[in-house]
């Protein structure tokens, strides 16, 4: 009974790869979105762009021109301008929050997995409490008092990723520190910096970089809920979220002005999604592999 | 034998896999007599879950069968869904190995007694009740009143199979499956557990397919044995006759590998050496010649059949049997 | 069991107090000084100092923090220096507005997610099973705002069918209430559907595979009653875990579904503090949010103990 077990796992595996190879496509135009968005944003300067806070009150709610390829919003701003500088401080904030969860959390997450003790309970206890609150609520109060601002905004939307990335380079740092390499390095007298970096380091990396990815799709997601409310990104910068928020206030004469920035928000988060989805399942086997 | 219960024609089983196909069961004819009992016995993985499950018509869904099954008349592989459901449980009943993992660990043992006996017996939930009390009682589980009501995990696992037990036997099947149902026990109680299902299969006058890897199992307690290697039956004969003389160099190397008591201390167990062949990868000649220490050239590419010798109840599939041939 | 609790309430004071610190904390990062943000235009010197003394303003913040510790253990938590009500007051008059929708968005959710996930679970693999894992992955990429203006677009802007903002008190006129409901709930459901028919979906696959599944079958068991009781009772476990995991996000999604739809709940309470810099009652509603999130969580432990008999009778 044992083989046969074994080869319908066997199968189950193969059956994963091929609708990976299938997925294929989707994965592949996930790739090109997102190469897309990250060109116009970093070429913006470059592009032969409206200024994006540029207002011109006789054309207002404009509709699709030559002058204006998406039209106006409602203080005559060009629409794709602002997609496209809001593109940014998305991307920008997307990035550099996780970059902080991830290096801060990957950090404590495998010194906490490796030293175990005191040391560990103190890193869990303390990020027990910072899950004690509600993200978005902590996120909020934050920028209520510390002001709004980007680097403000960024700076907390990393401490709410330090738990989750924590979590995960524990756990895997956990399970790879009883692994024959790391038993082996350490009966050859190896030190504990030269084991965290050079044989813990690169494994726990793979699954945390996954994990980033997905990260920056939720920090997407909250920078947008939060500009959205008109308590993220301060006016007038441009940022999804305060485009979508603005085009609510016209959604019966001019709906467009919601859901074109609505519609480049969630094909970036659907892509970071899908690429991060795609990773980890193909980190998972990996780790099992080692 | 016109009182045959259960017959399995030609019963063959393919599984696909990604490294190609796997047939689980190749070949595979067998028959059970009312209240007869019969002992399948192998290595891990030679198929013998795979025929019982082929049996109960429990096989995964892209395993594909063919062969017959008949049971009482009827050809299970052609009867429909909802007729095949009424037939499970009442009149074919199975023990599985592990009942650690057969009782559902959420729901009491009241539940899984009860929902089995009132889905195939007229009874209102009082009387299955009771029955499900006397039926605790008869597989002798101390205090079953109060069992009833108690979760899976709060039983010891001799305790457990006892209830798997009782579940099978609610009904009053024809048939009674028992796949296993001493390996992942404590030795002490594997013992008590067969007895228990010797005796129940007495008093009820069921059948009873006992699939073991352990020929010692089956000795005195199956009238008949089968002994399978690679989804194949290699040797087939009432049990008196197979252990008189066995005639396969596997069943003999099975019983090899068997401890015995009266060993010198520390004398090293004949393991059989080498592992089953790869079942995706089927041999043009025997499936046991790689292992097999009589193998000649003819064994790795020709077949034997499964064919009846001296007797014609004693069928082995071997060019060179034992005792037939020249002492090595 | 009563050990189990013993212990769980016991962690609970430790998070409970680093939450009063870090809300506090929080609240002492405010650049400036509170005295400013009250007096506003008339802010001179002379009144700064005299409102910070009379608020304890100068006093080193680990004295002004077991001033405020000593206040709430009193049931203090201060008054909203722009309208006069009491925090409590004002968390008490908003709180059955935002549990009505938390509670109404859960069960539409697991009234989404439940049978979809049990469908696919049955039917594995098939084109309907990969049609609705597909649904739920796109709709996890969906942000709450964003169905949010989608359901207002069409069912109050082009069709008319329903309001887009506005609440009135279910005791003061239950359908008229209910509709308002609608919309918001079926936002924050939204959110919430992908999730439990993921989380459940993989968990009942998992379980149909089990042996007991298998003797389930062997017991000749209705199909119905093997996919939900055998399968789905060991799953619903599950459920009260993804339900507590999803308390957090549902407590975000209230903010913004009661900011959009104008919802008189604690969300909007919340927004309306940062908008008017009432900090007092920010500072309020963001410690009492927290201690009721800790506490909705340590019920949602205590549920699974009982509702899971191997932890019940001490097991695991």
């Amino acid at each position: 009974m044992a083989t046969l077990e074994l080869s319908l796992e066997d199968e189950a595996g193969a059956r994963r790869a091929r609708r990976g190879r299938r997925l294929g496509m989707l994965f592949w135009f996930a790739i090109g979105w997102m190469v897309l968005v990250f060109a116009v944003a970093i070429f913006a300067d470059l592009l032969p762009l409206p200024s994006p806070t540029d207002m011109d009150m006789l054309e207002r709610r404009a509709p699709f021109s030559v002058e204006h390829w998406l039209g106006t919003d409602g203080l005559g701003r060009d629409e794709l301008s602002r997609l496209i500088y809001g593109a940014r401080i998305s991307l920008i904030v997307g990035l550099c929050a996780p970059v902080i969860g991830v290096t801060i959390g990957g950090a404590l997450g495998m010194l906490a997995g490796y030293f175990r003790g005191r040391f560990e309970s103190l890193v869990v206890g303390s990020m027990d409490v910072l899950l004690a609150f509600p993200p978005l609520i902590l996120a909020l109060a934050v920028t209520a008092f510390l002001g709004q601002s980007i680097f403000n905004l960024t700076c907390i939307l990393g401490v709410l990723g330090i738990p989750a990335f924590m979590r995960v380079a524990r756990a895997s740092t956990l399970t790879l520190a009883r692994r024959e390499f790391v038993i082996a390095a350490q009966a050859l007298g190896a030190s504990h910096a030269r084991i965290l970096l050079r044989e813990l380091l690169p494994n726990v990396l793979l699954p945390l970089l996954a994990f980033f990815l997905l990260g920056v799709a939720v920090t997407i997601v909250v920078e947008g809920a939060l500009s959205f409310l008109g308590l993220g990104v301060p006016p007038p910068i441009s940022s999804w979220g305060s485009m979508i928020g603005e085009g609510r206030e016209s959604l019966d004469v001019a709906p467009r002005l919601a859901f074109i920035p609505a519609i480049a928000m969630f094909l970036t988060v659907l892509a970071f999604n899908l690429i991060g989805d795609t990773m980890r399942a193909l980190t998972d086997p990996r780790q099992g592999a080692l | 034998m016109s009182d045959t219960l259960l017959s399995v024609e030609d019963a063959v089983v393919d599984l696909p896999t990604p490294r190609g196909n796997l047939r689980a069961v190749d070949h595979v004819d067998l028959a059970v007599g009312a209240g007869k009992t019969l002992g399948i016995v192998g290595e891990s993985g030679c198929g013998k879950t795979m025929l019982s499950r082929t049996i109960l018509q429990l096989l995964p869904k892209k395993a594909k069968l063919s062969g017959r099954v008949m049971f009482d008349g009827q050809d299970l592989l052609k009867l429909p869904p909802e007729k095949l459901r009424k037939l499970r449980g009442r009149s074919l009943a199975v023990v599985f190995q592990d009942p650690m993992t057969s009782l559902n660990p959420v729901l009491t043992i009241g539940t899984q007694l009860i929902e089995t006996i009132q889905e195939h017996l007229e009874l209102d939930l009082a009387k299955a009740r009771q029955r499900s009390v006397e039926l605790l009682a008869a597989v002798g589980i101390p205090a079953p009143e109060q069992r009833l009501t108690q979760y899976p995990h709060q039983l010891s696992g001799g305790m457990r199979q006892r209830v798997a037990i009782a579940i099978a036997l609610s009904c009053e099947p024809k048939l009674l499956i028992a796949d296993e149902p001493t390996t992942a026990l404590d030795v002490t109680i594997q013992a008590q557990i067969l007895d228990l299902l010797a005796r129940e299969q007495q008093r009820r006058h069921m059948a009873m397919i006992l699939i073991t890897h352990d020929l010692g199992v089956v000795a005195g307690r199956a009238d008949e044995v089968a002994v399978m290697y690679a989804g194949r039956v290699v040797e087939r004969a009432p049990t008196p006759a197979l252990f008189k003389q066995m005639r396969m160099p596997y069943t003999e190397a099975l019983l090899a590998a068997l401890p015995k008591l009266d060993a010198a201390p520390h004398t090293p167990l004949p393991a059989i050496s080498g592992r089953p062949p790869d079942p995706t990868r089927p041999l043009k000649g025997c499936s046991f010649s790689p292992r097999c220490r009589y193998a000649t050239e003819r064994c790795s590419t020709e077949k034997p059949s499964l064919v009846a010798a001296e007797t014609p109840e004693h069928l082995y599939a071997c060019f060179h049997p034992i005792a037939a041939r020249v002492p090595a | 069991m009563l050990f189990f609790v013993a212990r769980r309430l016991f962690y609970l004071i430790p998070v409970l107090i680093a939450v009063s610190v870090l809300t506090f904390v929080i609240a002492s990062l405010l650049p400036g000084d509170l005295a400013y943000v009250i007096l506003g235009d008339q802010a001179t010197p002379e009144n700064v100092a005299a409102l910070r003394h009379d608020m304890g303003l100068d006093q080193p913040i680990w004295l002004r923090y077991f001033g405020w510790l000593w206040h709430i253990l009193q049931g203090d938590f201060g008054r909203s220096f722009r309208t006069g009500q009491t925090v409590l007051q004002a968390v008490s008059d908003r709180v059955p507005v935002s549990f009505e929708l938390m509670i109404f968005a859960e069960l539409i959710g697991l009234a989404i997610g439940v049978p979809l996930a049990i469908a696919c679970a049955a039917k594995a693999g098939s084109a309907f099973d990969r049609f609705m894992t597909g649904s739920a992955f796109g709709m996890l990429s969906v942000p709450t705002f964003l169905s949010a203006i989608l359901l207002i677009y069409l069912f109050a802007v082009e069709l008319r069918w329903l309001p887009a903002t506005g609440y009135v008190p279910f005791t003061e006129d239950p359908p008229a209430n209910l509709r308002f409901m609608v919309l918001p709930s079926l936002t924050l459901a939204l959110a919430e559907w992908p999730g439990i028919m993921r989380v459940l979906r993989s968990d009942m696959i998992a379980a149909l595979q089990e042996d007991y599944i298998a003797l389930a079958k062997a017991k000749g068991l209705k199909p119905s009653r093997i996919l939900f009781v055998h399968a789905l009772k060991p799953s619903s476990l599950t459920l009260v875990t993804i339900t507590g995991i999803n308390i957090g996000r549902l407590i975000g999604g209230a903010v913004i579904v009661e900011s959009i739809f104008a919802l008189p709940g604690i969300g909007r309470l919340l927004v309306g503090a940062i908008y008017t810099r009432d900090l007092i009652i920010l500072q309020g509603v963001v410690l009492l949010v927290a201690a009721g999130f800790v506490l909705m969580n340590f019920i949602v432990d205590l549920l699974y103990a009982v509702l899971d008999p191997r932890i019940r009778h001490g097991h695991a």
